[in-house]
């Protein structure tokens, strides 16, 4: 046998000097990035000999040899999910060639999943859409940019003349930057409207409204990195295996290292329950009774933390009091979950502390969402875990920044930072952004609409087709501005298909032409504008733990696509505003400078902290990665020594007092100084004469040894510590309480100098109060959870006992429940379908997955849509694995074509559908109705074809995990 | 000298195919082609488990012992790598190999074979270090770059090592014994039986959804 000898050295080095090396030289003459450059891949080497269907094949560009061309590296952020993995790119001549691990990051320390692994593509991908597209009678034609900004623009002012500012609705997307999603925000605030939301509607908008009606804040407690620290994990309906695999890599660490009870409770035997000490099966929707289940054995043992909770905690009397009616018994009839299992868990749970509950969307995308989280955060306060390093509430975000856009206002219900839609808070951001807020207020149909709740994602269709009178708002909904949103994502795609019938204008903004573009039934009045990944633009995202990362941009936006702050630059101009918008925003060549979009964010989201994270500080941070430690997050040495990485919110006050962010919530362990941090006293200081203040729980260090209010002028003088401000703070505040007695109403948010938050610091205290978390939301439909079957219950008899929500109206629309889940219980609709649905997510793919299903590399790796059914249920049915079959949804006659996968990973009598794919409606091709050449490689039938009603009363989330279905061969 | 390896922890895969997509990536690996693939035993079922597999450039490679044209030549370093100049696309390497590593790619809508295609380790082919013909043909050599495969080096969850054997063996020891219980502890499948894995806080008992 030969033996080849290495001629090159292949000792240690870094390819950057390495490569350099290689350009130097010029025997060599040619880097090896230079190879891919020039061979042409069709034309040699490994491509050639792959005879493959010619659409498979690409040709890379053919260029020049490139020797002595410098590979420069630059650094951003993954886009797939809330993990937040530091993406290395080798730029050559422009183009991205090659993806090195990024291994200083603390987040990801090199590593990938297969989505992550394979971003470069997007760079170079031609089913991208590659210039601005109309849709004339059914066919598309190619515009230039100016004819399409022209067009929309024309047409939504003829909108807003004719049906007022309301009837446009503005969507945007968890994909923006958080630079993006401040802007698209403010458009939509500038245009007049608060029909503007974004994914987080669909996938986590119950987390945030459930936790910080908990304890403040809308937010994952701790941190990706800090479940090392846990003693005990329980993962309940997640699957960060498929969803967020580069988390599995902390969580198996805790695992192995402290070996950690590691329990997954999920109707599914997922990915990740394979790597569990203990797997709970559940039927779908009853994660309430499991939460109390657990709680029963808790509480029946003594295994609470009883000092936290008389603390810490407001209203755990009234859980103990629903916690006893869920015996094992009951449990067991309703769950599934034997009781014996429970108090294993429940016991892993108390004994290993602390211990973490980790969840995703198989507990949010429910009817009963938000009372889920608040099920799930009350089991862990009950522990004590909430606030410490190794528990909290890990909640895994979706999209790469999803929390960014949420924290950042694309929110039908709030301004950026939670600041919400009161008079006060229009005027907070009235001053921010230097306009009067009778402009602002005048930009409006009216001051109630201004203030009023905007029409959600889930229902947008709803808000089509409603009559008139139907409607909170002078007119059904008539355009669609949809930005970087998939169209098959939410549920009743039957209905929605004839909303988007109805649209007078659809105008879809992304890189890919997204299912709304390959709907049949729409043959005119749709543009699309190809925006570029964020990729080949710059701007911070903020991950699932809070930390922002500062995105460099890899190569400039391809083909003819531009970047998300220039398209709201030039709909801003071509609807007349742009001067006033972007009053302090710098704009270089029509592009908003996004370093100068994030001071404008700095200065103005007080609320969350958001305040410290500079353009400057986030860039060193990423610069530094190495400097971080990977468990804490901390940095011992180098320019950020002190810092958590990514500033994770809150960082309060100015970027220059160096608060270093905050790695774990409500800390008390540390100064506030030092990221630590109490409840948020944001309910009220008392209720029915109990206070709602913490007792005798402080963070240390800090002045005042007990609960305190939220700091307002009012507070900082009862205390004396207004001396404490300075004349140009005290300027400030005069300015903003108008002179009058007002100025004691000026809080620490509203504080523009953020002199109240610097003196709330400086005395150790944390400027939002101290409060306790609150067992009992009052202000929610359910204070206490209770369980209520879903809407399309497979146990009608359970549904008396456990009743949906009355019917009742929100967000400008009629939501219907208790009557329609007594009607589905009450006919036969159990028996015609009598198998439960659910959904949820593949490794492979990301969300409605047409940006993943275009890339080869991850097409190849799930070629078809696919429905798991249980072996028995397959058997009985004379289902063969990996045969077609029709799934039948019980609304509209909705059905979809797909294959067989006949497994025990769903338990009997259980449906499971991936809910990435599109380009299949009811057994046909859509393929022939994309734009040429912007077909996904890979279609299939979308599961939301067969989804049904379902919402949650306190954000209208849409139910996607449990409805009923039947199974037929095809 | 070093003697490369792989070695997929399967008690850390996931089956999450970031090797796969790294591979794909790093060589630009058409579609049909795959030279690492997930395997998942069990799939579904209490007891799941992945491994990531490609070529194991064995120490005594069956691939080369079959090879009509003696194709396949070993690095100083224990790769195996093989001469697409000389390979003829027969497929004995496809039968001799236990793994299912050879590829090939389909040249004529007939379905002949083309020269086989598999791993390198990253390390390219006999062909100079980071020539243009070395890279045409077998891909990057991450190798003489003084890196390991991508594959490896990308893992999320640090399942997938590659690198010099002797160094894998100890990590993979050392994260045995750290883990001291269930299937992760060394023999207790043997001592235990296969469906009845231990738990940290019942040792033993029924865990993972029961048998």
């Amino acid at each position: 046998m030969l033996v080849k000898r290495s001629s090159a050295k292949t000792a240690g080095g870094k390819r950057s000097g390495l490569v350099a090396a290689l350009a130097d030289s010029l025997e060599s003459g040619v880097s090896r990035r230079g190879f891919l450059r020039r061979s042409g891949l069709a034309a040699g080497g490994i491509a050639a000999v792959g005879a493959l269907p010619g659409a498979m094949i690409r040709k890379a560009e053919a260029g020049p040899i490139l020797p002595n061309v410098e590979v420069v590296t630059r650094k951003n952020v993954c886009t797939h999910c809330s993990v937040g993995c530091t993406v290395i790119a080798e730029v050559q001549n422009g183009v991205w060639v090659g993806q090195e691990p990024g291994w200083e990051s603390p987040i990801n320390q090199g590593t990938h999943c297969a989505k992550g692994a394979s971003v470069r593509e997007l760079t170079k991908g031609t089913r991208r859409v590659k210039y601005p597209l109309k849709l004339v009678d059914g066919v598309w034609q190619r515009i230039g940019w100016d004819q399409a900004i022209e067009e929309i623009g024309n047409q939504l002012m003829d909108i807003r003349k004719a049906s007022g500012p309301d009837a446009v609705f503005w969507l945007g997307s968890a994909k923006f930057s958080n630079e993006g999603a401040y802007l698209y925000r403010k458009l939509a605030a500038f245009w007049g409207t608060n029909n503007v939301d974004h994914q987080a509607r669909i996938c986590h908008s119950t987390t945030v409204a459930g936790v910080a009606n908990t304890w403040g804040y809308g937010a994952m407690t701790n941190s990706y990195n800090d479940i090392q620290n846990s003693k005990a994990l329980v993962i309940v309906g997640g699957n960060p295996a498929e969803a967020h695999p580069v988390s599995m890599q902390h969580m198996l660490r805790g695992k192995e290292h402290n070996r950690a009870p590691f329990i997954v409770i999920d109707p599914r035997f997922t990915r990740t329950a394979a790597h569990a000490t203990e797997y709970v099966r559940i039927r779908p929707g009853t994660d309430i009774p499991v939460a109390w289940g657990l709680l029963w054995h808790i509480f029946e043992n003594g295994w609470e933390d009883k000092e936290y909770i008389r603390q810490r905690v407001y209203g755990m009397d009234e859980i103990r009091a629903e916690v006893k009616k869920w015996t094992p018994e009951e449990v067991e009839r309703v769950t599934g979950a034997p009781g014996s299992q429970l108090r294993r868990v429940a016991e892993a749970l108390a004994k290993n502390k602390p211990s973490t509950v980790i969840w995703c969307m198989g507990v949010t995308q429910h009817t009963v969402g938000t009372a889920n989280v608040r099920a799930l955060s009350i089991l862990q306060l009950a522990l004590g875990n909430i606030g410490v390093a190794g528990g909290g509430a890990n909640i895994y975000r979706g999209h790469c920044n999803v929390q960014g856009a949420t924290d950042f206002g694309l929110d039908v219900s709030t301004l950026p930072a939670y600041y919400g839609l009161a008079e006060g808070a229009w005027k907070h951001f009235a001053r921010a952004w230097d306009v009067e807020y009778d402009y602002l207020k005048g930009r409006f149909a009216t001051k109630d609409l201004m203030e009023a709740k905007g029409i959600p994602t889930t229902r947008w269709f709803d808000a089509v087709l409603a009559k008139p009178g139907e409607i909170d708002q002078p007119s059904p909904l008539r355009a669609m501005m949809c930005f970087g949103h998939g169209g098959n994502t939410v549920t009743r795609m039957p209905e929605m298909v004839k909303g988007l019938e109805k649209l007078s204008l659809l105008v879809i903004a992304d890189p890919h032409p997204t299912t709304f573009a390959a709907i049949k039934e729409r043959r005119n009045g749709t543009y699309i504008l190809p925006a570029c990944t964020q990729f080949e633009t710059d701007g911070s995202r903020t991950c699932s733990n809070r930390s922002m990362q500062w995105g460099e941009k890899v190569v400039e936006p391809i083909f003819e696509s531009k970047d998300d702050y220039t398209i709201i630059y030039l709909l801003a101009r071509k609807l007349g505003f742009a001067d006033e918008m972007f009053k302090h925003i710098t704009v270089e060549k029509d592009r908003p400078v996004p370093e100068d979009i994030l001071r404008e964010m700095n200065r103005s989201c007080l609320s969350i902290g958001a305040t410290g994270q500079s353009p400057e500080r986030l860039k060193m941070h990423m610069k530094h990665q190495a400097d971080f430690d990977k468990i804490t997050m901390r940095a011992a040495s180098g320019p950020c020594a002190g810092d958590y990485y990514g500033l994770p919110w809150p960082s309060w006050g100015h970027p220059e007092i160096r608060h270093p962010g905050s790695a774990v919530l409500y800390d008390t362990s540390k100064h506030v100084m030092d990221g630590g941090g109490v409840f948020r006293a944001r309910f009220g200081v008392e209720r029915n004469g109990v206070s709602l203040l913490a007792d005798g729980s402080y963070s240390k260090g800090s002045e005042i040894e007990d609960g305190y209010p939220e700091f307002t002028m009012a507070v900082l003088k009862k205390l004396g510590w207004d001396k404490d401000l300075t004349p140009d703070e005290m300027r400030v505040i005069q300015a903003i309480g108008g002179g009058g007695a007002e100025v004691d109403n000026v809080s620490w948010q509203t504080d523009l100098s953020m002199g109240i938050i610097r003196v709330a610091l400086k005395h150790g205290c944390v400027p939002h109060g101290n409060a306790k978390a609150r067992a009992v939301a009052w202000n929610l439909p359910d204070p206490v959870p209770v369980h209520r079957e879903p809407i399309y219950s497979p146990r009608p008899e359970l549904v008396k006992a456990y009743p949906a929500i009355e019917d009742r109206r929100d967000f400008r629309l009629v939501q219907l429940a208790r009557s329609l889940q007594f009607k589905v219980a009450d006919s036969d609709l159990r028996q015609r379908f009598p198998m439960v649905l659910t959904s949820g997510r593949l490794v492979e793919y990301e969300g409605g997955g047409e940006e993943t299903r275009s890339n080869p590399w991850l097409a190849e790796l799930q070629q078809s849509m696919f429905a798991e059914i249980n072996t028995k249920d397959a058997e009985r049915l004379n289902i063969r694995d990996g045969a077609w079959v029709w799934v039948y949804g019980p609304e509209d006659g909705s059905k979809a074509k797909v294959k067989a996968l006949v497994t025990d990973r769903v338990g009997g009598g259980t449906v499971f559908m991936p809910f990435h794919f599109s380009g299949f409606w009811q057994g046909d091709s859509l393929r022939g109705n994309y734009p040429p050449n912007t077909d996904p490689i890979v279609l299939g039938e979308p599961v939301n074809g067969v989804t049904t009603y379902g919402y949650d009363p306190v954000t209208f989330m849409q139910e996607t995990k449990v409805t009923l279905c039947r199974v037929e061969p095809a | 000298m070093a003697r490369m390896k792989f070695l997929c922890d399967a008690e850390r895969c996931i089956e999450c195919n970031a090797c796969v997509t790294a591979c794909k990536n790093e060589h630009e690996v058409p579609w049909g082609i795959n030279r690492r693939r997930l395997v998942t035993l069990n799939d579904g079922k209490p007891g799941e488990r992945s491994i990531s597999m490609a070529c194991m450039h064995c120490n005594d490679p069956p691939c080369a012992a079959v090879c009509p044209v003696d194709c396949f030549l070993q690095t100083a370093d224990g790769v195996v790598l093989h001469s697409k100049d000389l390979c003829i696309g027969c497929g004995y390497c496809f039968y001799a190999c236990p793994f299912g590593a050879p590829q090939y790619p389909r040249t004529t809508d007939f379905g002949s074979r083309g020269k086989m295609d598999k791993c390198t380790f990253c390390a390219g082919g006999p062909e100079p270090d980071g020539s243009v013909e070395e890279y045409q043909k077998y891909g990057a050599n991450r190798l003489a770059e003084g890196k390991l495969p991508l594959c490896a080096e990308m893992c999320s969850t640090r399942a997938l090592m590659g690198g010099d054997g002797a160094v894998l063996a100890d990590i993979y020891q050392e994260r045995s014994l750290r883990r001291g219980y269930g299937s992760g502890a060394p023999g207790w499948s043997t001592a235990y039986g296969r469906n009845d894995r231990g738990s940290p806080f019942t040792p033993g008992g029924p865990s993972t959804g029961g048998a």
